[in-house]
């Protein structure tokens, strides 16, 4: 379990959860990015950049 | 070779969708993919993590591009090859390598000054597509109907964009009545498709098209596997327009996604790339 640093709401992570991974908090949509799963961190994931995707 | 002897590295930045479903592909295979983050990556020249073959997942086509040749030229075998990502990341390098193979594809030029760009959008005739060389997401793209759309467009690009905004790449304008489709080619195999269907002019998932299933005709499948061959081969996408004149292929990805696409299409695709990705790496 981790904490949304947009709403500060409770984020629950999956079993499978692995750092870097990408989640969307249900609460206030912001898109997240797990850190790290030891302690649990969650951030604001990265701004789409030019180059990104296919 | 027993799979879990085989040490497949997997290249990523953020860790979408596709990537857990490869690393539980792989799991599935009985490989444990070693995660190598390209945020926290300091490459040599000589020398490359331990891996037996890399599987290139960077969200950033630059980053994929530059790490992937330090990878090869430290003697790691990389799927997608850096030649690959350098054709398929770019649309001029894609339409130039898809003409060398003779790959049916819509009309294009490039132009490198406000002036010529607007002579080739006339000749060319309207409406033409106005894209980026380098962009993905449907990003950047400019439909333009007139001169003088070409006209603002244009200027725009050239004082407000950074230099290879003035690499000018115009497509002709192809009425696709809605839909596009993507293939998925995956070696020698086109293993699946989708129709992306939209009320708007481009079509990509990722500005809201849907998708839905697209039988692999003999025609999609021999068109998907020209296109992947022009390109270098390997694991691709292949973005098609459904033309008067038959399949004409808009742009080939190398870094596929495909979240979509598995339920849709009833297609296991992480599960064919990790196939695919064990095999190469046991030849």
């Amino acid at each position: 379990m981790g904490e949304c640093p947009v709403c500060a709401a409770k984020v629950e992570l999956a079993a499978d959860a692995i750092a870097g991974e990408l989640l969307v908090c249900e609460d206030c949509g912001a898109e997240l990015e797990l850190k790290s799963l030891s302690p649990v961190v969650l951030e604001e994931a990265p701004a789409a950049e030019e180059d990104w995707g296919q | 070779m027993n799979p879990g002897s085989i040490k497949i590295g997997l290249l990523h930045s953020l860790i979408r969708k596709e990537e857990k479903l490869l690393i539980a592909a792989f799991k599935n295979a009985g490989v444990e993919p070693i995660m190598i983050d390209d945020r926290q990556l300091i490459m040599d020249f000589h020398t490359a993590p331990d891996v037996d073959i890399l599987v290139e997942r960077s969200i950033n086509h630059s980053r994929a591009l530059h790490a992937l040749r330090l990878f090869e030229s430290a003697g790691v075998r990389c799927i997608n090859s850096h030649r690959v990502a350098q054709i398929c990341g770019d649309k001029l390098l894609t339409t130039a390598a898809l003409k060398d193979s003779g790959v049916a594809q819509p009309e294009c030029r490039v132009a490198f000054t406000e002036e010529s760009a607007l002579q080739a959008i006339e000749e060319l005739g309207y409406p033409v597509v106005l894209k980026p060389a380098v962009g993905s997401w449907g990003r950047l793209l400019s439909k333009i109907n007139d001169r003088d759309a070409a006209e603002t467009v244009l200027e725009h690009k050239t004082v407000l964009g950074s230099y290879h905004h003035s690499i000018f790449y115009i497509q002709q304008y192809i009425e696709k009545k809605g839909r596009d489709i993507r293939s998925f080619v995956i070696g020698d195999d086109c293993i699946a498709a989708i129709y992306r269907t939209s009320d708007h002019w481009i079509t990509n998932t990722a500005r809201g098209a849907t998708a839905s299933k697209c039988e692999v005709s003999a025609e999609i499948a021999e068109i998907s596997l020209a296109a992947a061959t022009a390109v270098g081969g390997g694991i691709v996408a292949i973005d098609l327009f459904e033309s008067d004149d038959g399949l004409l292929v808009n742009e080939v990805n190398y870094t596929m996604e495909f979240r979509n696409s598995i339920d849709t299409t009833g297609v296991d695709i992480p599960q064919c790339v990790a196939s695919y990705v064990i095999g190469q790496a046991a030849r």
